[in-house]
């Protein structure tokens, strides 16, 4: 098998799954309970919280962990538009139309209750220019909410520029009353598919609130944090105990949480090592998959993820071509209409201003720490060949 | 349908939501297409063409017909497609289905619904149906092509004939 989809999940780390279940089996108390049981899972959960925060280099108490990205996701946005959501005209929302459909269609429900949203175009390599930030910024702003890295082409956008716009547009803009502190904008950032390789240094970043998630990093799926700056207020969604700062009701995944600590230990301790490795790799892949007539990279080809690969090959559609390599025991995955629930082309393909033609030929590699140099031959020594095959029986002529 | 579903798990969605599996007859048929017409047809090898789809939908095909003008039988049927996986397999299906038996009456074929072909197939997972509409399309529109070019022939011919 050669694995190639590492951005859609990742297998879980060997030392992750015995930390794990040594909580799942043995020390498996509510952390609620104040016996012995009960009190060592909730000093469990409050080390992880400790060394997340280490990590992020924030307090522990800005840790909220979650039941994975997209409950983070919607944890930030709905948690602070929710708590205008009586006078929701009145206010208007930014985000980019590049984002993972966790923040867009919250932004999509969000506009249908009465927000106004602005969707940030990008450029042609699928990235946000602060400029175009600045010039969307209006003194009604709620939130921001921009991706970290694109988990479709990879692309990273400059956060640290953006968070630095939107905190000194709040400076400048509005006063609490309350509290004499400037609240509005808000920064997210769904920071998921990059932790594994860039900076999560909160303070570095300027971010109020990120989104992380285990299963990209070798972690349990279903896990994740959100990162919460301390003067940030947020609305919940779910209402039930006291868990997790009254964000996140409902007992505490213990073996989860313990889980994705260690997991975001791990990558962030072999990132170094990890980043140039793959950053070799993806740029000889590139080259050689360009060496292929009529197919077109997608996305910036060095502001990317090191692990990130996206390629289109023109007049053939990605299905096929995925579903092909799949008998060969490669797995990737496409932007093509016909392998998405909607029918709908990669809606990130089409917004760098792509014909449709490019999200349906598009593939996406995305390599992960078990990639080798000899798989990515292996892949170019077949690839081409199915490319050949399908494009000799396409009605497109290339 | 639903013991098919399980039998073949190796073709499941990616988020796990639907599944999205394809039959034996649609695998075979997308890895080992019938009658795909790789090279440019040599002059008088076809005498119907039609093309449909467009490459924004995703899908594009174009179908080549050899009538056989006595017997208004399907005598040879070949395509090229751009799409997926079911659009392949629909087509390759659909020129076999015009083909065998010594070949189908122009009229039956003009009459072929994609449900028939979804018959042949063993099914199509739900969302995909709408990619085996384009065949019977394109060969719709191959038929209407030989059934002009012969009005025009016989128009040439009157036309001769009255000079």
């Amino acid at each position: 098998m050669i694995y190639l989809d590492h951005a859609a999940t990742t297998p879980l780390d060997k030392e992750v799954a015995r930390v794990m279940a040594d909580f799942a089996v043995k020390k498996f108390g509510n952390p609620s309970s104040l016996y012995k049981l009960g009190r060592a899972a909730a000093g469990v959960v409050h080390e992880s919280r400790v060394s997340v925060a280490k990590i992020l280099n924030c307090s522990p108490e800005e840790i909220i962990f979650t039941a994975g990205g997209t409950e983070s996701d919607n944890m930030a946005i709905f948690g602070i538009a929710n708590q205008f959501l009586a006078t929701a005209k009145n206010y208007h929302l930014i985000t980019t139309n590049i984002e993972h459909a966790a923040v867009l269609n919250s932004f999509k429900a969000l506009e249908k209750k009465g927000f106004a949203v602005t969707y940030l175009p990008v450029d042609k390599y699928g990235l946000i220019a602060d400029r175009e930030v600045m010039k969307a910024l209006r003194p009604n702003t709620l939130l921001v909410s921009i991706m970290y890295a694109n988990n479709e082409i990879g692309a990273i956008e400059p956060i640290a520029k953006i968070a630095h716009i939107v905190k000194n547009y709040r400076h400048i803009q509005r006063v609490d009353t309350i509290s004499k502190e400037p609240r509005f904008p808000v920064f997210h950032t769904d920071g998921c598919q990059a932790a594994g390789y860039l900076e999560l240094n909160v303070e570095n970043l300027g971010v109020d609130l990120m989104t992380l998630n285990g299963s990209k990093i070798y972690g349990p799926k279903q896990t994740g944090i959100l990162y919460k700056n301390k003067n940030i207020k947020l609305e919940p969604l779910l209402y039930g105990g006291e868990q997790e700062f009254g964000l996140r009701p409902g007992t505490e995944n213990v073996s989860g949480i313990v889980g994705f600590a260690k997991s975001l230990e791990l990558v962030s301790q072999s990132k170094n090592k990890e980043t140039p490795r793959l950053t070799k790799l993806r740029d000889y892949f590139i080259m050689e998959l360009l060496k292929i007539p009529n197919t077109a990279l997608n996305g910036h080809p060095t502001l990317r993820l090191p692990n990130n690969i996206n390629v289109s090959f023109l007049g053939i559609e990605g299905e096929s071509i995925m579903l092909k390599l799949d008998r060969e025991n490669i797995y990737v995955s496409t932007g093509s209409a016909c392998h998405s629930l909607s029918l709908e082309p990669s809606h990130v393909i089409l917004a760098l201003g792509q014909s449709a033609e490019y999200a349906h030929g598009s593939i996406r590699f995305t390599m992960g720490k078990s990639t080798t140099k000899k798989e990515l031959e292996q892949v170019l020594k077949i690839l081409p060949k199915i490319v050949n095959e399908l494009r000799r029986m396409s009605a497109l002529g290339h | 349908m639903k013991r098919t579903i399980r039998k073949n798990k190796d073709v499941v969605s990616f988020n796990k939501k639907t599944s999205w599996l394809y039959s034996d007859t649609v695998k075979d048929h997308f890895f080992h297409p019938r009658n795909v017409q790789l090279k440019e047809p040599k002059a008088g090898e076809f005498n119907g063409v039609g093309t449909v789809g467009s490459p924004v939908c995703g899908d594009m095909m174009t179908m080549w017909v050899k009538i056989d003008k006595k017997t208004e039988r399907i005598k040879k049927c070949a395509w090229r497609t751009f799409g997926c996986a079911s659009a392949i397999a629909s087509t390759s299906m659909l020129s076999v289905m015009v083909t065998r038996h010594g070949g189908m009456k122009l009229d039956d074929a003009a009459k072929i619904t994609p449900k028939d072909i979804l018959k042949e197939l063993g099914g199509l997972p739900a969302r995909k149906i709408h990619c085996s509409v384009l065949g019977d399309q394109a060969l719709r529109a191959a038929i209407e092509d030989y059934k002009s070019k012969k009005q025009e022939n016989k128009k040439s011919k009157n036309n001769k004939a009255t000079k």
